[in-house]
């Protein structure tokens, strides 16, 4: 397959395009709060009302809920973006790679040293 | 006339600030990375800049998807440093450079590359972590002005439109009537991929092939759509478009005065250059 020629060519990746950024505007502007200490103690104050007040829809709420990294890009989530909400729960990229690729935080680690070749 | 006298390129992970707080540069994980940075800071002490200009991309601090500039410039006497979301100790604010920001931007414009000026702008770890491993004590001794790349929202600018934004940097630099040294620096990458099942990408072929490309081929990345950026290099591998415009200021001959690589810091193949104009 020519790369280029479809919108997604990139296997097990979402390029974070408009069409991403239009789905995913409420979500990563959330996390955008994030940045700010008292919004992310709000947010654990009351998880349910914080998303209500982004206007989050049915699919980003369940992500969140879930704490599943996939299921939010798959609702519009930008990784720079996610990386706050994730900071939330003090995880790491590892964690988070981990989750997303199904396998322990220290396999995950490993994977990461294989690269040296 | 001032003068570029050469170009630091590095990677950035939130992570470093982390390991900066906790003095972690000798624990074995980090050091192969922070030992890459004494050379730089004996090259520094030798070329004594006056100013760095600090091409970089923001992470969602300064710049939200509401507006997402595709280059960006600052334009303030000060840019300071501020909560990215997870409390690593944020560090002294900049000085910037007002003047030599307004020559950039009305030489760059003029060149037709339109840049969103910003009189107001915090500047998030891509910025303020590559200073720190340059001057540890944080006392900055230079002015700076940051340039923003957008490698946030596709379509990104493409590498062929980021090394002619650096060659046109070099031409606004050369034609300041100051005498001030510039050290251009490009943060980001390497290889590596935060999102997706794809996650823990690292290439390290491309990356060494990129960093020898630095020296022999400047031109090289741009024969790379960004999408086949993100294929070699992970979708924020991407971020060496960075690098691709720090590269652009310098001549076509330069010397490496100094690199390193290493994997990995966080989920990133890190790379370090020192480059030096030739002739």
């Amino acid at each position: 397959m020519s790369i280029g020629k479809s919108r997604q060519p990139v296997p097990g990746t979402t390029i974070f395009d408009g069409e991403q950024a239009r789905k995913g505007y409420a979500l990563n502007k959330m996390c955008y709060s994030f940045n700010d200490a008292g919004n992310r103690r709000a947010f654990v104050d009351d998880e349910d009302a914080y998303c209500a007040k982004y206007g989050l829809n049915a699919q980003q709420r369940e992500a969140i809920r879930n704490r599943n990294v996939l299921q939010l890009i798959e609702a519009g989530g930008n990784a720079y973006y996610l990386a706050k909400f994730a900071g939330i729960f003090g995880l790491d990229m590892q964690d988070i790679g981990a989750q997303q690729t199904g396998v322990t935080k220290d396999e995950f680690k490993a994977k990461l040293l294989a690269a040296r070749g | 006339m001032a003068r570029i006298v050469g170009a630091i390129t590095t990677s950035h992970v939130p992570a470093i600030g982390g390991a900066i707080a906790k003095g972690l540069q000798n624990d074995p994980y980090w050091k192969p990375f922070f030992d890459g940075f004494p050379p730089v800071r004996d090259w520094l002490a030798k070329v004594k800049p006056d100013v760095i200009v600090l091409v970089y991309n923001d992470h969602g601090l300064n710049f939200f998807l509401d507006k997402m500039p595709t280059f960006a410039i600052g334009a303030a006497s000060e840019y300071r440093n501020a909560d990215e979301g997870w409390c690593i100790p944020t560090l002294p604010p900049f000085r910037g450079d007002p003047e030599l920001s307004w020559h950039l931007i009305d030489q760059l414009v003029a060149e037709e590359f339109d840049l969103t000026t910003c009189q107001e702008m915090v500047v998030d770890h891509a910025f303020t972590l590559p200073m720190a491993l340059c001057w540890p004590d944080m006392k900055w001794p230079v002015r700076t002005v940051p340039v923003c790349v957008n490698t946030v929202q596709s379509p990104l600018p493409s590498a062929a439109r980021c090394y002619k934004l650096g060659q046109a940097i070099g031409r606004a630099i050369a034609s300041w009537p100051g005498n001030e040294r510039v050290v251009v620096m490009g943060t980001g990458g390497l290889s590596h991929q935060l999102d997706g099942e794809r996650a823990g990408f690292i290439n390290k072929e491309f990356d060494l092939q990129f960093m020898d490309s630095m020296t022999s081929n400047p031109a090289w990345a741009t024969k790379y759509s960004t999408t086949e950026l993100v294929e070699l290099s992970g979708t924020q591998g991407v971020e060496l478009l960075n690098w691709v415009v720090a590269r652009g200021t310098l001549p076509e001959k330069v010397h490496k005065e100094h690199a390193n690589y290493h994997i990995p810091i966080s989920n990133t193949a890190s790379g370090l250059m020192v480059l030096e104009p030739v002739g």
